[in-house]
């Protein structure tokens, strides 16, 4: 069964390795749902945080295809643990000046924040999980929706007893 | 970066400051490294100036291409890595195909490349080339290199994972001015990586569950590939086949991994594989893949590939594991690790009703041709080669159906004695390894079977066969056809020859120019004569036999068949 796949990888900070990964998930025709980079608390080390679709013999293959890479250190696979994953998105919607209080109320509602405004538009900054990521963008769409950036998913295990969000 | 004038260590104790091309040479010998295969060029003359001074055989071959092939089937040959050194830019591209040749079938090389001075990379500057991002996809790993100071260690890390785990070809790309800047003599430093390991011993429990289905089977099958011959594992497969009595197929770069004279031997499987080992296969209630990694040329179509069987797969590799196929006891690790340790948990079983099965199928399909025509038959020319070199050849090929016919008609009894490109199926691979292999077994008897557009390919490797005075024999299958190609067009697209045909030369004149000896052989009756000539020569010799133009290899699975759907049998019947 298809189905969404949140892979976390631990590499080595070096040139060359963002394009040894994008170029394995090309040459084996896996598809990339969203790829995100940055940097870990050890410098020598980045964190990639990959979402892939297919199912579990493909996602399999994704994970060890992903470990068998010399610069690659560790690869996780999210799915069926407990992880916060969250998107961030700038988001600019049209802002019809009769529409302007509802709109900023459902920002209001999604916990998003203006960062930037001007006579025609609002940016707006949501994170969240990326099913409230959707909803807001649907919920804009009636207004207009000018430009929609997004960083895709970033995760980590939960360890904690209790989930305080 | 570069220290040009190195200043006293903080010790207080004097470090010695060599250039950067000498500490390349240096690790080079330290790893062990006495021969090397590869082309000059404008970045890598520094490298190469230091090289005059070292205890390292160098061969020049006419293309770098040559070189990767080279230094493949030097490593194929005697376990050791190869090395290839290429200039930037053309260089360098031009190593891709044996780079790729050697990755897909597992080969340890290493690679050196220049590469243009740090500050002019990505200026399109002259011979610049991204040789990184053009190779990463066919070698195992590879690395530019921007500090000096990491060149030794580098070096030693290119090494240790070309050569562990399932090998492969790793290259070093080198900017000119790493080679010229002075760097600190190479400590003996730490390999530092953190993201590669690899594990030999196999889990416990996993080769106890394999042994138990090993000792309740009634009609099991061991397939073992390359990866045997790569672990040095020949003896541990002959051990485990004889306490447990199995019958043992073998892929085409299995070959000579368990000897084909035994009567468990079922030869080789897959598209072009025996009758008698594909309907095994599909009749097995067990198949143990041991290093292989069930290619779609083995398997023919997926969905009814040993239908019957639950499979073991023993490889170092996880990767290759539920690859293709769904494994149901998955065993990683080193194979001749976990071959031994199998055998000692397996039990002797008569299986007489299997094995009076197989004998069966050897009877009514072992391999045939047609003995009574009056055109040369390259079977027969195989056969004939087998029979004067006692079978004891190192035979190397290029890639089509001269490829095939050997991998049929060469029965091959050690391991290493059988160099061909398998998975990339790279035409032009026959003369520059059968001159690697020469260097690595000087004094022993290497024959290329090659076939005329193969040959075609890279035959300019015969000045360097001359230059090196290797005394390698070519027996071209000349059929003025890319046979292989040939063969689907006729079965395939309505015997529509599209584009290929060839206009060749005569190959025993070109021979001759290169310095080397050239034998036509037009009729049968000549085949043995040369052939005998050919093995008495010591100076490189060409053998261009006119084969039986339309032959073709026999039994085949076409493409998306499954493995017991096999054409040719018919004519194997009509020739008993």
């Amino acid at each position: 069964m298809e189905q969404k796949h949140i892979i976390s990888a631990l590499v080595q900070n070096q040139p060359g390795v963002l394009a040894h990964v994008a170029g394995m998930f090309a040459a084996r025709a896996f598809n990339i749902d969203s790829l995100t980079v940055g940097r870990t608390e050890d410098p020598s080390l980045s964190r990639m945080t990959i979402v892939v679709v297919g199912d579990d013999r493909v996602v399999e293959q994704v994970r060890k295809q992903l470990a068998k890479i010399i610069s690659v250190v560790k690869v996780q696979d999210f799915a069926g643990k407990d992880v916060v994953a969250r998107d961030l998105m700038l988001i600019s919607v049209a802002t019809p000046p009769e529409k302007r209080s509802e709109i900023l109320a459902l920002i209001e509602m999604f916990k998003g924040k203006v960062v930037d405004i001007g006579p025609k538009f609002v940016m707006v900054e949501v994170a969240g999980p990326e099913s409230k990521i959707e909803a807001f963008i649907d919920a804009c769409r009636s207004y207009g929706v000018k430009n929609v950036v997004r960083t895709g998913t970033v995760a980590m295990n939960r360890h904690g007893k209790k989930q305080v969000d | 970066m570069s220290t040009d004038s190195p200043s006293q260590g903080a010790s207080g104790t004097k470090p010695t400051y060599k250039p950067g091309s000498q500490i390349i040479v240096d690790t080079l010998i330290e790893q062990g490294v006495d021969t090397m295969f590869g082309y000059l060029g404008g970045v890598v003359l520094p490298f190469f100036d230091k090289l005059y001074d070292a205890p390292i055989r160098f061969i020049n071959p006419r293309h770098e291409q040559g070189g990767t092939h080279m230094a493949d089937a030097y490593a194929r040959a005697s376990g050791k890595v190869g090395v290839v050194v290429a200039t930037s830019g053309p260089g360098a591209t031009n190593l891709v195909t044996g780079l790729a040749t050697a990755m897909m079938d597992s080969i340890p090389i290493v690679a050196l490349t220049g590469q243009v001075r740090t500050e002019l990379i990505g200026n399109d500057a002259f011979q610049e080339a991204d040789t990184t991002g053009i190779t990463r996809p066919v070698t195992k790993h590879n690395v530019i290199v921007k500090d000096p100071n990491d060149l030794a260690r580098t070096i030693r890390e290119a090494f240790y994972i070309a050569s562990t785990g399932r090998p492969g070809p790793v290259l070093v790309d080198l900017p000119v001015d790493m080679q010229v800047a002075q760097v600190e003599a190479a400590k003996p430093e730490k390999i530092k990586l953190p993201g590669y390991g690899v594990r030999t011993h196999g889990h416990s429990r996993q080769i106890s569950t394999a042994a138990g289905a090993i000792n309740e089977s009634e009609r099991p099958v061991l397939y073992v590939g390359g990866g045997v011959i790569i672990a040095n594992a020949s003896d541990e497969v002959r051990q485990l086949a004889a306490k447990a009595h199995l019958p043992v197929t073998m892929t085409l770069l299995g070959l000579g991994s368990y000897d084909q004279r035994r009567a468990e031997s079922l030869d080789m499987l897959g598209m072009h594989g025996t009758a008698y080992a594909n309907y095994a296969v599909q009749e097995c209630d067990l198949l143990i893949a041991v290093g292989a990694r069930f290619e779609d040329r083995v398997t023919g179509k997926l969905k009814t590939f040993a239908p019957r069987a639950k499979i073991i797969h023993i490889d170092i590799d996880p990767a290759s594991i539920s690859k293709n196929v769904r494994v149901d006891i998955p065993v990683v690790g080193d194979a001749k690790m976990i071959l031994s340790e199998l055998a000692k948990e397996v039990e002797y079983r008569q299986r007489a009703e299997w094995f009076a099965k197989i004998a069966e199928w050897k009877a009514k399909y072992p391999l045939r041709y047609d003995t009574g025509t009056e055109t040369i038959k390259p079977q027969y020319v195989i056969e004939e080669v087998h029979r004067q070199t006692e079978g004891d050849a190192t035979i190397v090929t290029g890639v089509g159906q001269h490829q095939m016919w050997t991998a049929q008609f060469y029965k091959f009894n050690r391991a290493r004695q059988f160099i061909s490109s398998g998975g990339l199926g790279t035409m032009g691979f026959g003369l520059p390894a059968a001159i690697g292999a020469q260097i690595a077994l000087p004094g022993q008897l290497v024959v290329d079977i090659d076939g005329d557009s193969s040959f075609n390919m890279t035959l300019g490797e015969l000045a360097t066969a001359v230059q090196y005075e290797l005394p390698v024999k070519v027996c071209i299958m000349n059929n003025g056809y890319m046979g292989m190609v040939r063969q689907w067009q006729e079965l395939f697209y309505g015997k529509r020859y599209s584009c290929s045909s060839l206009k060749n030369p005569d190959y025993a004149t070109v021979a001759r120019a290169f310095g080397a000896v050239g034998i036509t052989v037009d009729k049968k009756k000549d085949v043995a004569g040369a052939i005998e000539k050919m093995l008495a020569e010591t100076k490189p010799c060409v053998v261009d036999f006119r084969i039986d133009r339309e032959e073709n290899v026999w039994p085949m699975v076409a493409a998306g068949k499954s493995l017991d759907e096999m054409d040719g049998l018919d004519i194997f019947e009509s020739m008993a």
